[in-house]
């Protein structure tokens, strides 16, 4: 079994299959991994194919799960190499290497030579490696020559569909690539391609294209019809794309998927078309013998299912795709009846059906019994979905039963979906807590903490509900063995209401503390603090007192006032002593208040959890960890509302927000001892946060606060000419509530990086995180509520200045306490200019409103891209600019002494980038950056500092670009950076020296002349 | 962006061919093809050929001692994708002529060309048997 050539890697695979165990073969592979290892090392004595042959070994090695850590530059030399079989490493680095690996930029040339040569086969391996592994910098350089590859008329099919989707990835590297004019009309006429290869890569590049911005690509809609036409009717689709007779049924699809993200067909000949299309696979598919051909034509139904769902057609193909559906979720094959389902719950979302799908309700409850947990899965989401007030209770109650032979992977999720469904639909509210309480009592360990905090603020909300409530805590409470959440919450209930019940037989204040307190051995001890509240209640209700029990009690609480836990503890002491006070005492432990309405911590949680398993790829997981394992800033803050000083903000990691709370809470109640603190206080705090903290735990602003670590050069002074440039005053009606921080100080320091806060106050914070690509950037606000009420009315209103084009997604009118909302914002630089986008916005807290006019850190910098040049490079550029107005100069003065290093950090910092060793004088700065906007395009500024050492006030710029406005607002931007304005309020101070005139400018064939000239 | 990566696993669990779409880490693609492949091998004939898996689906099919195994993202057709695996089964039988696990392993990078002319970052490049070969018998001829 000689594999093509290279029989070494033959070997060592047989070796590796004859391994007995693992040990075994991780000593192979070590052996091997050290041969390949020392004969890279002298690789002089390799020849191209022992290269191909290690790197093959090594792909193998990668495979079974063992690190390589090295010869990726082997590999790249092979892809550069000459030959085609040595090319052929190519496929082996698309296993192993990815887009960040640096020294896949040492390819770019070659595989640019191969795209633009002539050699098919070279162009094929060289679009294929891009198309897999390709990152920013392939989109930037090979984008023009694989869009040319593409709709080239010259090119055969085979190169062209790997073009097709080698720019697919390109577009995902960099949007910009497509922006080329005209390119909507040319995918137009590449859907009218005759090749189903091309036609086939094509329209995955047309579905990501369509699903970023469909309105650009509205003519290729017909086309995408016609296509659906021209497979339907099997007209000119060669025998080689017929899959068991379907011609090519991924192409069906993928164009199905296509028309998905058009939001309608407005043509009506388009539209009657395509229903024709359409109406013809709902009524033709037959189910048939041949497994293959069934689950194609399948595939091309359920696709043509959930199309008819989104183009909202008439009622009548409606009510055939439910009767459709409904068919498939009663046949055997375990696949159809999955799909069925999966699609009936999309199906819910067209209003108008759901009656139709009730009706299946038995069938789908068969389903939840399945012996195939996939398909139970899929009955749960569609039974979830349908369930509304008229089926509630059958569809909770068939949940509750099946919770006890579920598996436990989904009894979390069966649980906490019965409780919500419970809680929304619930048609009394009696048979809600008969609920919850079973639910606590099949499933205890999966019933999370707030659907017991959930009961309970029912319950107290409802009057009417407690002595039904207390009783059923009682009854359970004579099961044998009980989970510790019902040993929780009945004893909660039973503290507060089982003063209603005493009437009845087992009531007695003295027979439920002995039931209660049987329990306490078993405990762990969180529970204990709430068995302790209920004892004092019970104390406070025992009228007239009975003796015995309130010494058995006071006994209790004296035991652990000794306890190690701080809490329990606390409870003890406090408990005893407010029980010696008498009647004083039903004052302090009155009946729990009610709660605030509030959203369903629940539902909220289940919307999260939603989220979660919407498709994420793993890349997207991880970032979203590392964001959650990054520091939060808890928003606690001393009672009397003061900021704290920057140093006090406590930096903590998530896990422990909550337990810091926790004892937040247990300090507030200590704070006010004189006589209104009580259990409910210390009780209503800790059910209040712990029920919002299981929601987001604290605010999350961007990475880095940013008050604290501005940069050198841009703290300490608030600089900037920007600031006597704003457009607004900052803040320009008196505001009840004042900013936490300086606004402008935020805004500076923002100017110089890409996230932190621009905006705090008590109630808001408001973080920035930005992107900045090209001319493009994107900006996302934060919006964090930092208290436990909403904020209401809120609004946020972009004023753009007219060089930039901003567009601000929605902003939710109401923040939910202790939430954070995203409300990203796109920008577009169309020309050069200083002018500040001022955010307006406002909210309303409680009785005040806030309105606050922010500056948004979109300047001209953001739009610079560094480049370091060399000198071969850059003084024929600065030659070649000559004079105003596109090489300006001025002699500034009253600048702030900096240190040259500094002056070039502050360079750097504002994405200029500063060239070391262009400028033969030491004292002199030579700067390059390129700047994008609509108008210019990319364009190359080049920017000269020439310093006095001994006046370091003083110094002399020179800024040239290819554009007479942008050569001036830069310099004027630099300018601005440059000069030091002390206070914003010694406003003479802060006019900058008046620009000087222009001098000619010195041909700079000698750099040093320039400045002999000057100073 | 559908297909996230594409396994070849035999029943004792044993990777023959993996080849991803997304980047992992060597330690999160191991953690992976173990919980998926400890999922998916303890399933019988009669359960469906559709797996959900964290934020995959996992398309899956058997033969003989051979899964073959798909994760994809919501953005495909399940069914699509089962058949698209029976097409690279024939294909490769085209090629080897009664595929058998050995092939694979021992003509892993053919097997990996194959791959690599249907599909490429994710999404699907031909469908064609004879398109699909072509490369691989001209590289037959030169090697």
């Amino acid at each position: 079994m000689a594999l093509s050539g290279m029989r070494g890697l033959s070997v060592f695979i047989s070796d590796i299959r004859n391994c007995q165990n693992k040990e075994q073969e991780r000593l192979r592979v070590d052996k091997e991994l050290g041969n390949v290892r020392t004969r890279f090392k002298n690789e002089k004595g390799l020849t191209p194919y022992e290269k191909k042959k290690y790197v093959w070994k090594m792909l193998y090695i990668y495979m079974l799960g063992y690190d390589v850590d090295f010869g990726h530059m082997e590999t790249v030399s092979l892809i550069s190499a000459p030959k085609y079989p040595e090319k052929q490493a190519r496929s082996y680095s698309t296993c192993m290497l990815n887009e960040n690996h640096d020294f896949l930029r040492l390819a770019i040339n070659t595989v640019r030579n191969d795209i633009i040569g002539r050699n098919e086969t070279f162009q094929c391996l060289a679009l294929t490696m891009v198309g897999n592994i390709g990152g920013r910098e392939f989109a930037e350089s090979l984008a023009p020559d694989v869009q040319k590859l593409l709709i080239s008329s010259s090119c055969r099919p085979l190169v062209r569909k790997k073009a097709a989707l080698c720019l697919l990835r390109l577009y995902r590297k960099n949007a910009d690539v497509v922006n080329v004019d005209g390119w909507a009309d040319r995918m137009t006429q590449l859907l009218d391609e005759r090749d189903l290869g091309v036609l086939t890569s094509s329209m995955s590049l047309l579905v990501a294209l369509v699903s970023n911005n469909h309105e650009a690509y509205w003519s290729c809609l017909p086309k995408c019809v016609k296509i659906l036409e021209r497979l339907a009717r099997n007209q000119d689709v060669p025998q080689e794309y017929t899959y068991y007779g379907i011609p090519s049924p991924w192409l069906q699809v993928k164009t199905m998927r296509a028309l998905q993200y058009f939001p309608v067909i407005e043509d009506p000949n388009t539209r009657r078309s395509l229903f024709e299309v359409l109406q013809r696979v709902l009524v033709g598919t037959d189910v048939v013998k041949n497994v293959n051909k069934n689950n194609a034509s399948h595939a091309v139904l359920f696709e043509a299912l959930s199309l008819v769902m989104h183009l909202d057609a008439e009622k009548e193909m409606m009510s055939q795709c439910v009767a459709l559906l409904g068919k498939f979720i009663a046949v055997r094959e375990p696949n159809i009846r999955y799909l069925g389902l999966e699609n009936m719950t999309r199906m819910l979302m067209v209003t108008d059906v759901q009656e139709i799908i009730k009706k299946h309700q038995a069938q789908i409850i068969t389903s939840l019994k399945d012996p195939d947990i996939s398909i139970r899965r899929r009955a749960l989401d569609l039974l979830y979905g349908m369930c509304d007030v008229s089926n509630a209770k059958d569809i909770v109650e068939e949940l509750l039963q099946y919770l006890s032979t579920s598996d436990f992977a989904m009894r979390e999720e069966l649980s906490l979906k019965a409780a919500i469904l419970a809680e929304k639909f619930a048609p009394d509210l009696s048979w809600y807590v008969d609920v919850i309480l079973q639910l606590i009592d099949k499933a205890g360990d999966f019933v999370s903490d707030d659907i017991w905090f959930r009961v309970v603020q029912f319950v107290t909300n409802n009057e009417d509900l407690q002595p039904y409530a207390a009783l059923k805590a009682r009854e359970y409470l004579d099961k044998p063995a009980i989970h510790e959440t019902m040993v929780k919450v009945s004893a909660y209930l039973l503290g507060e209401y089982s003063h209603l019940l005493a009437r009845r037989p087992g009531c007695s204040p003295k027979e439920i503390f002995i039931i209660i307190h049987e329990k306490l051995p078993t405990v762990s001890t969180p529970t204990i603090p709430i068995l302790l509240s209920t004892y004092a209640k019970i104390l406070m209700h025992t009228q007239p007192p009975d003796p015995e029990l309130q010494n058995q009690i006071l006994a209790i609480f004296q035991k652990y006032e000794s306890c190690i836990d701080a809490e329990i503890q606390q409870r003890a002491v406090e408990y005893f002593t407010l029980s010696r006070k008498g009647p004083a005492l039903a004052d302090i432990l009155a009946e729990m208040p009610k709660f605030p309405e509030r959203q369903s911590a629940l539902i909220k949680k289940a919307e999260d959890i939603e989220t979660d398993t919407a498709e994420q790829s793993a890349i997207k997981l991880r970032a979203q960890q590392q964001i959650s394992n990054a520091l939060v800033v808890t928003d606690y803050r001393p009672p009397n509302g003061t900021p704290p000083p920057v140093s006090s903000l406590n930096l903590v990691k998530v896990s422990s927000t909550s337990s810091n709370s926790d004892y937040n809470s247990v300090d507030q109640g200590a704070d006010h001892t004189n006589g209104t603190v009580s259990k409910s206080d210390s009780q209503t705090a800790s059910a209040d946060l712990l029920g919002d903290l299981l929601g987001p735990l604290a605010i999350e602003g961007p990475p880095g606060a940013a008050t604290s670590e501005q940069s050198v050069l841009s703290g300490g002074d608030v600089p900037s000419a920007a600031d006597a440039a704003a457009i607004v005053p900052v803040q320009d009606q008196p505001n009840s509530v004042q900013p936490i921080g300086n606004i402008a100080e935020r805004f500076h320091a923002l100017c110089l990086k890409d996230s932190g806060v621009l905006y705090e106050d008590p109630y808001i914070q408001i973080g920035i995180k930005a992107d900045w690509r090209a001319h493009q950037g994107r900006l996302v606000l934060f919006l964090g509520n930092k208290n436990t009420s909403p904020l209401v009315s809120v609004q946020a209103l972009i004023l753009p200045p007219l060089n930039l084009k901003m567009e601000l997604s929605l902003v939710p009118d109401t923040i939910p306490p202790r939430a954070q909302v995203q409300c990203p914002l796109e920008i577009i630089n169309l020309r050069p200019s200083r002018d500040v986008a001022v955010l307006d916005f406002s909210y309303k807290f409680g009785t005040n409103v806030v309105n606050n006019k922010l500056r948004l850190p979109a300047v001209i910098n953001k739009f610079l891209q560094p480049i370091q040049l060399s000198a071969e490079e850059f003084f024929p550029q600065w030659r070649s600019l000559s004079g105003p107005p596109l090489k300006l100069q001025e002699v500034v003065r009253g600048v702030r002494p900096l240190p040259l290093m500094e002056l070039a950090n502050l360079f750097n910092s504002c994405r200029v980038m500063v060239c070391p060793g262009l400028d033969p004088n030491p004292n002199n700065l030579v700067a390059s950056t390129t700047f994008y906007s609509e108008s210019t395009r990319a364009m190359l500024c080049l920017v000269r500092i020439e310093t006095d050492p001994a006046d370091r006030t003083q110094l002399r710029m020179t800024v040239a670009s290819g554009d007479p406005t942008l050569t001036f607002e830069l310099k004027e931007f630099i300018k601005e950076q440059l000069v030091y304005i002390p206070e914003a309020s010694h406003g003479p101070t802060q006019v900058p020296a008046p620009a000087v005139p222009q001098a000619p400018v010195i041909p700079p064939d000698d750099p040093a002349a320039i400045l002999a000239g000057l100073l | 962006m559908g297909i996230r990566f594409i396994l070849m696993v035999n029943k004792q669990g044993q990777t023959r061919l993996a080849q991803y779409y997304e980047y992992l880490t060597l330690e999160e693609r191991r953690a992976l093809e173990g919980e998926i492949v400890r999922k998916c091998l303890a399933r019988t004939e009669q359960q469906c050929s559709f797996v959900e898996h964290r934020n995959y689906k996992i398309v899956y099919r058997r033969y003989a001692s051979l899964f073959f195994l798909v994760g994809v993202d919501n953005e495909e057709n399940e069914l699509a994708i089962l058949e698209f695996i029976h097409l690279l089964v024939e294909t490769m039988d085209q090629h080897f002529g009664n595929v058998c696990e050995l092939d694979i392993m021992f003509h892993l990078e053919k097997a990996h060309f194959m791959l690599e002319e249907m599909v490429m970052n994710g999404c699907i490049v031909e469908t064609s048997k004879s398109n699909i070969l072509m490369p691989i018998q001209l590289m037959d001829k030169t090697s």
